[in-house]
C-alpha cells in the first residue's frame, strides 16, 4: 500500500515553541518485560478460568429466559404492586442476562486472551510532501477546469444566491405563532371590572367575609374554566389572596387597592415565571419554590431576597352588591417575567 | 506482526464462514477492512473506559427511546383520565401525559423501559462529562486533537439537548415548570424575547404546541445530529490512533496496548453488555421520574424542593446566584440582567471549555504532535486551570439546591445563597491555588524519589554509629515514567521584525509566564548519575539497596 513507501520518509519537523527540548533525557528502557498470568503457567488455572467464562455465558442464558418467563408469569392490573413486581423480576433477570455476558466476555479477554502489550508505528498525520503536492495540484486543477477563480462574474453570483436561498425556509418559521404582537397579548389578563375571584381550581366565588385574617387563597377569576386556552390564561391570571391586619399594611396604594384588609397579588414570579405559592405568614414573605425570590406582602410585594428584580403586580379589588369579591380593573402591568417591551407605555 | 500472521494462514474458501467471508470480500471488500483495522492497537487503561460508557449509553437511549415511541402520543390536546391508576381518575390532563400514564401502568415492561431511558440519559450525560474531564486533564487534547475536542463539546450541549428536551415531553408538573422557567429566561433576551418564546409555544406559554415541537427534536434532531457527531469523533480516533499514558516504550511515534481483534472485541464488547446491565439493573431496582405523583401540568401548583435532573442544575444555579434588583430599564425597554446576567456567564464558561486547547497551544506554541499524555500532575498550570472549572461549576451546581441544603443543615437559605454567590469567585481561587500546589509539590516528590530512591523503611547503625534508612533505587521502567515528561519554560516578549513588542507578543509572554514560571523539570541523565554517584561514594546503603532489588 501507499503508505508502506511513505512510512519510511523523514517525518515533518514541528517548532517545539516553549517545550524545553532535553539535551541529556535518561533513556528509554523499552516496554515493561511481560508478566506471565497464571492462566499461561498453569493448564489447571487455564482450564479454570475456561469453566468460569462458560459459567458466565449458562448464567447468562439462564436470566434471559428468565425474563421472558416472568414477562407472562406476572402480568400487570389495576393493582400497581403488579406493574412493580413485573419490572422488578423481568428488569433484575433481564440485566443479569446482560450483565453475565458482560462478565464472562471481559473475563475471557483478561484470563485467555494474550495479555502481551505491543507497540505498533504511528504515523503523522500531516500527508507527506508528495501526497500534499498532489493535493495542491488537484485544487488547481479543478480551479483552472472550473474557472472558480477566473470568472468572478459567476463566483460573485453564486455567492448570492447561496446567501439568499436559506431565506424562503427561514420565513416558513412566521407561522410558528398566529400572535402578530406577543408582547401586546402578554399586557392582558382575564381579569376586569367586575370579574369575581373564584377558588383554584374549583371555580367557587369568594366572599369577603369567608376570608378569614392570615388565611391565603389561591385564585382564579370567574369563568376561566370553560375557557378553551384555560392554562393560557391561568398562566397569566393566577394569583393569591391574602388576608392582612390593615394596620400592618406598610404601603396606602397596597391598602387602597385592597379590601378591608384583603390584597391579591399575581402569583406568577416576576423573575423567570414560576408560581410564587408559598406563604410565610408570621413574616408575610412571599416564597418562591423556584428560585428563593423572596416578596414582602406587606409592602407593595416587593422583592426582598433572591434574582426577581421588581414587585408582584397588584390587582386591584372590591366587593360587588352580594359580597364577592371582585376585580375592579386588569393588572396595571404585566405580569410574569420581564420582556424588553414590558415597561413601554 | 499482522503480515505475519496473514502469510502464515491459508485462505479457506469452503464452509459456511469461509464462503460468507469470500462473498463479502468480493461485494465488500471486507478482506481489506479486516486487513487494516482487525490488529490495531489500543491502549489499556480504566480511564478510556468513560467515553465507552457514554457511548453504550446513547445505544441504550436509542433502544429503550424507540420503544417507547411506539406508545407516546405527543399531543397537548386535553382529556379525562379514566385508566387503572386511581387518583388521577377523572382529572382532566394532556394526551401526552396521559400516554406517559399508560406506558407506566398498562404497557407490561413500560415502566421499566421509561426508567431505563431515564437512567441512560442521566448516565450519558455524566459519562460524557467525566469523559471530556479525563481528555483535558491528561492533555489528550492537544494536537493533532484539538478539533476532536470541539466535537465532543458540541456532543456534550447535545447530550444535554436532548436530556431537556426528553425531560419536558410527559407535561407532568415538574417538566412543566422546567419549560416556564426557559420560557421566562428566553423572554429577557433583549428586543426579541417576546416573539422568540411566542414562536417557541406557538403562541403564549404553555400553548398546546411545545410538547409536539419538543418531540420532534428529541426523537430525530437532537439524536441524528449526536449519531453524525459521533462518527465524526470516532473517525478521528481512528485517524489519530489512541493515545496513551506516559511510560517506558510509550512514545509519540509509537501505540502501545493490545489489538482489536480479539482482546477488545471481547473487552469493549462485552463492557456493553456490562453498561447495559447495570443499567437495566438500576432501572428495575430504582424508581426515577414518578410522574404519576406530580399530576399534570398546571401553571398555578408547584412543588417545594423539586430538582431539575443533574446536568440541568448548573444553568438553575447560575439563575438563584444572580444578584437582586440588577434589572435595568432604559426608556421603554428592560435589560433583564438578573437573568442576561446568568446566560452569559454560563455561555462564556462554555465558550472557554470549548476553545481551551486552541489557548493552550498558543500560549506554548508547540506544533509538534503529542500522543502521550500528560500526567496531571505535569501540567500543574492546566490542571489547577480545570480544577478551577470545577470549582465554579461545583458551585452552580450547589446553587440549584440551596433551599435543599437550607433545610436539610437547617441554615437560613439567604446565608446559603449568599455564600454560594461568594464562594462562585473565591473557590475558584482556592481550587486554582491549592491544585498548583498540590501538583509542583507531587512534581518534586518525583524527582526525589527518581534522584534518591524509595523509601525502604530498613534503618541500618553504620560503624560509627550513624543511623540511616536504607533507600532503594527504582527499576528503569519505574524510573522512566517518573521523568518522561514534556517540560515548558516561561518566555519573554520579543521585538517584531519592526522592532516593535507587540501587544500580542506581551499577551502571549504573560501568559507563558503564567503557566510556566513555577516548573519542575524532569531528571536529566546527568543530575541521575551524579546523585547515584554521591549515594555510592557517600554511603554504604546504596550498594545494600541495590542488592535488596
Amino acid at each position: 500500500m501507499a503508505n508502506q513507501s511513505e512510512s519510511h520518509e523523514a517525518e515533518h519537523e514541528y517548532s517545539a515553541g516553549l517545550a524545553v527540548v532535553p539535551a541529556d533525557k535518561i533513556a528509554d528502557p523499552g516496554l515493561e518485560p511481560h508478566r506471565v498470568r497464571m492462566t499461561d503457567k498453569s493448564e489447571k488455572h487455564e482450564k479454570k478460568a475456561a469453566r468460569q467464562v462458560t459459567g458466565w455465558f449458562v448464567i447468562s442464558a439462564v436470566g434471559s429466559i428468565a425474563a421472558i418467563v416472568f414477562y407472562f408469569l406476572f402480568p400487570i392490573n389495576a393493582d400497581l404492586g403488579t406493574v412493580r413486581l413485573n419490572t422488578l423480576a423481568f428488569g433484575v433477570s433481564a440485566a443479569l442476562g446482560m450483565l453475565a455476558i458482560g462478565f464472562g466476555a471481559v473475563h475471557w479477554a483478561k484470563t485467555l486472551m494474550p495479555d502481551a502489550e505491543v507497540a505498533e508505528a504511528r504515523h503523522q498525520t500531516r500527508g507527506s510532501e508528495e501526497v500534499r503536492a498532489r493535493a495542491i495540484e488537484i485544487v488547481n486543477l479543478a480551479n483552472n477546469e472550473s474557472g472558480f477563480s477566473r470568472r468572478k462574474l459567476i463566483r460573485r453570483s453564486l455567492y448570492g444566491a447561496l446567501a439568499l436561498f436559506p431565506l424562503p425556509g427561514l420565513v416558513l418559521f412566521k407561522d410558528m405563532t398566529t400572535d402578530a404582537n406577543p408582547s401586546g397579548t402578554l399586557r392582558h389578563t382575564m381579569w376586569g371590572n367586575g370579574v369575581r375571584l373564584t377558588t383554584d381550581p374549583t371555580g367557587v366565588p369568594i366572599k369577603a367575609a369567608d376570608v378569614t385574617l392570615g388565611s391565603v387563597f389561591h385564585v382564579i377569576p370567574e369563568g376561566l374554566n370553560d375557557r378553551e386556552d384555560k392554562l393560557e390564561q391561568k398562566a397569566k391570571a393566577a394569583v393569591l389572596l391574602v388576608r392582612l391586619d390593615e394596620a400592618e399594611i406598610k404601603s396606602a396604594k397596597e391598602r387602597e387597592w385592597g379590601y378591608d384588609g384583603i390584597v391579591a397579588y399575581s402569583k406568577i414570579c416576576t423573575h423567570v415565571g414560576c408560581p410564587v405559592a408559598l406563604y410565610e405568614q408570621h413574616t408575610h414573605h412571599l416564597l418562591c419554590p423556584c428560585h428563593q425570590s423572596t416578596f414582602d406582602i406587606t409592602n407593595d410585594c416587593e422583592v426582598i431576597f433572591g434574582p426577581a428584580s421588581h414587585a408582584l403586580p397588584q390587582l386591584k379589588i372590591a366587593v360587588d352588591n352580594e359580597g364577592y369579591l371582585i376585580a375592579v380593573q386588569d393588572f396595571q402591568e404585566p405580569v410574569g417575567p420581564s420582556f424588553w417591551e414590558r415597561t413601554e407605555k | 506482526m499482522s503480515n505475519a500472521t496473514a502469510n502464515n494462514t491459508e485462505v479457506k474458501r469452503n464452509g459456511f464462514l469461509g464462503g460468507t467471508a469470500n462473498y463479502l470480500d468480493e461485494r465488500v471488500g471486507v478482506a481489506g477492512i479486516l486487513k487494516e483495522f482487525g490488529r490495531k492497537i489500543f491502549p489499556d487503561h480504566w480511564s478510556f473506559m468513560l467515553g465507552e460508557v457514554a457511548l453504550y449509553s446513547f445505544l441504550v437511549l436509542l433502544l429503550s427511546g424507540t420503544y417507547l415511541t411506539f406508545f407516546f402520543q405527543p399531543s397537548q390536546v386535553p382529556v379525562i383520565y379514566d385508566g387503572v391508576y386511581v387518583p388521577l381518575k377523572g382529572a382532566e390532563m394532556s394526551i401526552a401525559y396521559k400516554s406517559a400514564l399508560d406506558i407506566s401502568f398498562e404497557v407490561r415492561g413500560g415502566l421499566l423501559m421509561r426508567e431505563l431511558h431515564h437512567w441512560a440519559a442521566l448516565l450519558f450525560v455524566a459519562a460524557a462529562g467525566l469523559h471530556m474531564m479525563r481528555v483535558f486533564f491528561t492533555g489528550a487534547f492537544r494536537k493533532p486533537r484539538e478539533i476532536n475536542w470541539v466535537v465532543g463539546f458540541a456532543l456534550f450541549v447535545l447530550a444535554m439537548g436532548g436530556g431537556f428536551t426528553g425531560y419536558s415531553l410527559p407535561d407532568d408538573l415538574l417538566s412543566g415548570n422546567g419549560l416556564r422557567i426557559i420560557d421566562g429566561m428566553i423572554k429577557a433576551i433583549p428586543v426579541i424575547g417576546a416573539y422568540v418564546s411566542s414562536m417557541l409555544f406557538g403562541g403564549e406559554f404553555p400553548g398546546t404546541h411545545i410538547v409536539a415541537r419538543l418531540y420532534g427534536l428529541h426523537i430525530l434532531l437532537i439524536p441524528a445530529l449526536i449519531l453524525v457527531f459521533i462518527v465524526i469523533h470516532l473517525f478521528m480516533v481512528v485517524i489519530h490512533k489512541h493515545t496513551h499514558y506516559s511510560g517506558p516504550g510509550r512514545r509519540d511515534d509509537n501505540v502501545v496496548g493490545f489489538p482489536l481483534m480479539p482482546v477488545y472485541v471481547g473487552k469493549a464488547g462485552g463492557f456493553f453488555f456490562l453498561v447495559f446491565g447495570v443499567l437495566m439493573l438500576v432501572a428495575a431496582t430504582v424508581s426515577i421520574n414518578p410522574i404519576w405523583l406530580y399530576g399534570t401540568y398546571d401553571p398555578s401548583p408547584v412543588s417545594a424542593g423539586t430538582q431539575p435532573d443533574w446536568y440541568i442544575g448548573w444553568a438553575d444555579g447560575a439563575l438563584r446566584l444572580a444578584p437582586t434588583h440588577i434589572e435595568v430599564v432604559t426608556g421603554n425597554y428592560t435589560w433583564s440582567w438578573n437573568i442576561l446576567l446568568p446566560i452569559i456567564v454560563l455561555v462564556v464558561f462554555v465558550v472557554l471549555v470549548a476553545f481551551y486547547p486552541f489557548i493552550e497551544a498558543w500560549v506554548t506554541g508547540d506544533k509538534r504532535e503529542h500522543h502521550v499524555l500528560d500526567r496531571p500532575r505535569n501540567a500543574p498550570t492546566r490542571t489547577a486551570i480545570g480544577a478551577a472549572g470545577m470549582a465554579f461549576y461545583a458551585d452552580l451546581w450547589a446553587g440549584a439546591s440551596t433551599d435543599l441544603i437550607a433545610t436539610h443543615f437547617h441554615v437560613s437559605v439567604n446565608n446559603v445563597l449568599t455564600s454560594l454567590q461568594i464562594g462562585l469567585i473565591v473557590l475558584p481561587i482556592i481550587a486554582f491555588w491549592a491544585t498548583k500546589r498540590v501538583c509542583l509539590s507531587l512534581q518534586r516528590k518525583d524527582r526525589e524519589i527518581v534522584l534518591h530512591g524509595r523509601e525502604t523503611g530498613r534503618i541500618i547503625r553504620l560503624p560509627h554509629g550513624e543511623y540511616h534508612e536504607v533507600h532503594a533505587n527504582l527499576d528503569d521502567h519505574e524510573l522512566y515514567k517518573l521523568v518522561d515528561f514534556v517540560d515548558y519554560q516561561p518566555d519573554v516578549a520579543r521585538p517584531n521584525a519592526k522592532g516593535k513588542i507587540t501587544l500580542r507578543a506581551r499577551l502571549r509572554s504573560s501568559l507563558s509566564r503564567f503557566y510556566f514560571e513555577d516548573r519542575v523539570a524532569p531528571v536529566a541523565a546527568g543530575e541521575l548519575a551524579e546523585a547515584r554517584a554521591h549515594h555510592d561514594h557517600h554511603e554504604v546503603a546504596g550498594h545494600d539497596a541495590k542488592a535488596i532489588h
